[in-house]
């Protein structure tokens, strides 16, 4: 195998239990995302654009759609001779089997994966954010700053900063200081969960983390901060554009709507940087005389014969006569009847929606909550289906 | 039908159709928002379970490479059989015929493994599965099966058609393009089933007396002494050889049944995949009895018409009978009417275009006005 300069691997493991219904079946990055993608399109396709070649995708909770939506990576560019997409699951050693028990532990597993093609930079992406970014002006960064690990940091509004990983840096980009979730922030720059490490060093970190017992084998809680007080060369990459991490059903919800922006901030027709994903086999989508279409996305394969308005609608829906979709995030091949209302509903794929039946609704008003409708669910004629009708309390947020 | 081997011969005549063929064939001519002309034969072709499919081309076929590539699209990308294109003869001169394209790849022909051979042009648009056709060919132990349709022949989309003449049993007793006296209305569609070896046979022979042209010499001729029969298909079919059918054949598809069957009936149309965004409608977007495809932006209106991927239309433009191709820009307050705008034409803010209902407008490529 030859050597490569640089191979990306991404942390898509995660369950998204705060992303509810919509993570019941499918892990977070496989949720379907602006019209016509899954939420992993956006990391594989900026690896792509990126120019890298070999990705390792680390799976775990509920692989199957993923592994089957990746595949060989083909629908990436990815399939190349040497390296290509590989999704990695944990597996059986000889010592025994142990899931993933946190994002470095991932990547200790599969060092055998990593080794085989020797890399000098391992980038360790999330696959759960949306944004476009040019990893190689990253890389280049790392290089120009000889630093041994590099960390993609966004200004975030102060009082957001609680939130995040926050990082203080020197002029030169340096990192000084690291703190998770801070009550106090001394800076506003926000780790957005990408990292570039020399392999090496990376190596070395990964084998003492894991035989620390006390660690929770994460790279934001033990590695960093490990490698930041042993005086190691950390440095910010400062990032400038789009980038949101959907990890609740409120942030999930908001970055579709921001697609419907005048000028969004991503920009997903740019050809040059093409987001990339497995393309259903549909026509081109009808829209009917007596339908009408203001500020949406609407994919392929859609029948629209009644109102779209403010909403994202994938691929193969059908939406009946006088039927008004307004704010709500419709799944592939939803079935809305005639005359069926919805207001900030999230519809999952395959829903069927009957006639004259109200979704996000309750007590007879427009709910000003965000109502989930997870996959395949049957919607009967007439009925009233709030966000209490769907989420139980206690999954709430 | 694993034993059946597919060939699609674009010996097709772009007299009528020159607009859009100047520089491509008919067969990679963009139709109904997304696809190629060729792509409806090429993938019932494959959802009938045909896995070798020869492409046999004449001249400035670059078009229609650049969409194939390898085939991976109809999952005809493989190891064993799978796409092939079978270039014309260096020496051959225009329109010597198409037995002559036969005859140069006889020997692609001879080495494939299937013993039938589905012979089609590709501007027929249909989506048909081929089993049943098949079933009756072997059933009727025919030398050749053509598919026909029984159609409305005064329709001036199938002008120039051959028209056949079936016995109670099937068995085709005349087959003539224009004839001077019309007692039948079956249409050929150009698909014929027969033997790997009666396809061999046919071809050497009129090679060896000076045949040219696969119909007449092939097919015709032997009306009365192959047994050749006639199966009968009932779903939709189209034909595009003129500017007005190709228009026709497009709006056909506003409307929803007509949309339903040919995209879905029978098994999905594949295509070259652009990985395009969904459409984006503006605030000011007012659609009314439109297909649009991937990719396009819309700020205007845009009524009765076919919007292809990628094409953006500025607030105030007004688009109504019309189809719009690949990457076309209709600039603000631009108004089109009975327009067929090839790819990449870009039309400036305020201008006005006006074609007429049974003879539109057609913009060459890239054309900037």
């Amino acid at each position: 195998m030859r050597k490569k300069e640089c191979i990306a691997m991404i942390l898509a493991g995660g369950q998204g239990s705060r992303l509810g219904l919509l993570t019941k079946k499918v892990a977070k990055p496989a949720v379907p995302f602006g019209g016509k993608y899954r939420i992993i399109d956006f990391t594989l396709s900026n690896c792509r654009n990126s120019q890298i070649d070999t990705v390792g995708v680390l799976t775990q909770y509920q692989p199957f759609a993923l592994n089957s939506y990746i595949g060989l990576g083909s629908a990436w560019d990815l399939d190349h001779r040497d390296g290509g997409a590989f999704t990695l699951p944990p597996y059986t050693k000889e010592s025994g089997a142990e899931w993933y028990k946190g994002t470095a532990d991932a990547i200790w597993q599969n060092i055998h994966f990593i080794e085989r093609y020797n890399p000098s930079y391992v980038l360790v992406l999330s696959g759960d954010h949306i944004y476009t970014m040019d990893y190689a002006k990253m890389i280049d960064y790392h290089k120009a700053k000889k630093a041994d690990a590099t960390i993609s940091v966004l200004e975030v509004p102060w009082n957001e900063a609680s939130r995040f990983g926050i990082m203080s840096t020197a002029d030169t980009g340096r990192i000084t200081d690291f703190q998770e979730k801070p009550a106090n922030p001394n800076s506003n720059l926000a780790s957005m969960g990408i990292y570039i490490f020399n392999w090496k060093h990376l190596k070395k970190h990964l084998e003492e983390d894991s035989n620390d017992f006390t660690s929770s084998h994460d790279f934001g809680k033990n590695v960093i901060p490990k490698m930041l007080g042993e005086g190691h060369r950390l440095f910010a990459y400062p990032f400038q554009g789009y980038w949101k991490d959907v990890g609740t059903v409120d942030s999930f919800w908001e970055a579709n709507m921001d697609l419907l922006a005048e000028e969004p901030q991503l920009d997903i027709y740019n050809p040059d940087w093409r987001i990339y994903s497995v393309n259903p086999t549909r026509p081109p989508h009808y829209i009917a005389a007596g339908a009408k279409v203001s500020r949406s996305l609407i994919s392929e394969g859609c029948l629209i014969l009644g109102e779209v308005e403010d909403s994202v609608i994938f691929p193969g829906v059908c939406i009946g006569e006088g039927a008004r979709i307004i704010k709500s995030i419709v799944m592939p091949y939803v079935n809305i009847g005639a005359g069926v209302q919805t207001y900030q509903a999230i519809i999952g794929k395959r829903v069927v929606v009957e006639e004259g039946a109200r979704v996000g609704w309750a007590g007879s008003s427009m709910s000003p909550d965000i109502t989930v409708v997870a996959e395949n669910a049957v919607i009967g004629r007439g009925m009233e289906w709030g966000p209490e009708g769907v989420i139980p309390k206690k999954n709430v947020g | 039908m694993q034993n059946v081997m597919g060939i699609i011969n674009l010996n097709e005549s772009e007299e009528l159709l020159r607009e859009v063929t100047k520089h491509r064939p008919l067969a990679a001519v963009p139709f109904a928002g997304r696809y190629r002309v060729i792509d409806f034969i090429l993938s019932s072709m494959v959802n009938s379970g045909i896995q070798n499919v020869g492409i046999l081309v004449l001249s400035k076929y670059r078009a229609l490479m650049d969409h194939l590539r390898s085939g991976k699209e109809w999952d005809l990308a493989r190891k064993r059989d799978g796409l092939f294109i079978l270039p014309p003869a260096e020496t051959q001169p225009c329109g010597s015929g198409d037995i002559e394209n036969f005859y140069r790849n006889l020997d692609y022909i001879k080495s494939s493994r299937q013993q039938y051979v589905l012979i089609a042009g590709s501007n027929t648009i249909c989506n048909l599965n081929f089993k049943k056709a098949f079933q009756f060919h072997q059933a009727k132990q025919a030398d050749i099966t053509v598919l026909y349709k029984e159609q409305e022949i005064q329709q001036d989309d199938f002008k120039h058609c051959a028209i056949v003449d079936c016995d109670a049993d099937g068995r085709i007793v005349d087959m003539a393009v224009n004839p001077s006296r019309q007692e039948s209305r079956k249409v050929s569609m150009k698909m014929y089933l027969m033997a790997k070896t009666t396809l061999i046979d046919l071809i050497t022979d009129c090679a060896a007396r000076g045949g040219t042209d696969f119909l007449m010499d092939g097919i015709v001729k032997n009306v009365g002494k192959l047994a050749i029969y006639g199966y009968p298909y009932k779903g939709f079919m189209g034909r595009i050889h003129s500017v007005a059918s190709y228009y026709h054949q497009n709006m056909e598809l506003l409307k929803p049944d007509r949309w339903q069957e040919l995209f879905f009936k029978s098994g999905p149309i594949y295509t070259k995949v652009k990985d395009e965004a969904p459409v984006k409608y503006k605030e000011n977007a007012h659609i009314a009895n439109a297909m649009i495809a991937n990719g396009c932006v819309i700020e205007g209106t845009v009524e009765n018409s076919i919007l292809f991927r990628g094409v953006k239309v500025e607030l105030g433009a007004y688009i109504k009978d019309s189809i719009i191709m690949q990457k076309c820009t209709i600039g603000a307050n631009a108004k089109l009417e009975n327009v067929i705008c090839d790819k990449d034409v870009s039309i400036s803010a305020e201008k006005w275009l006006k074609g007429e209902v049974n003879y539109p407008l057609v913009i060459e490529k890239g054309t900037v006005i």
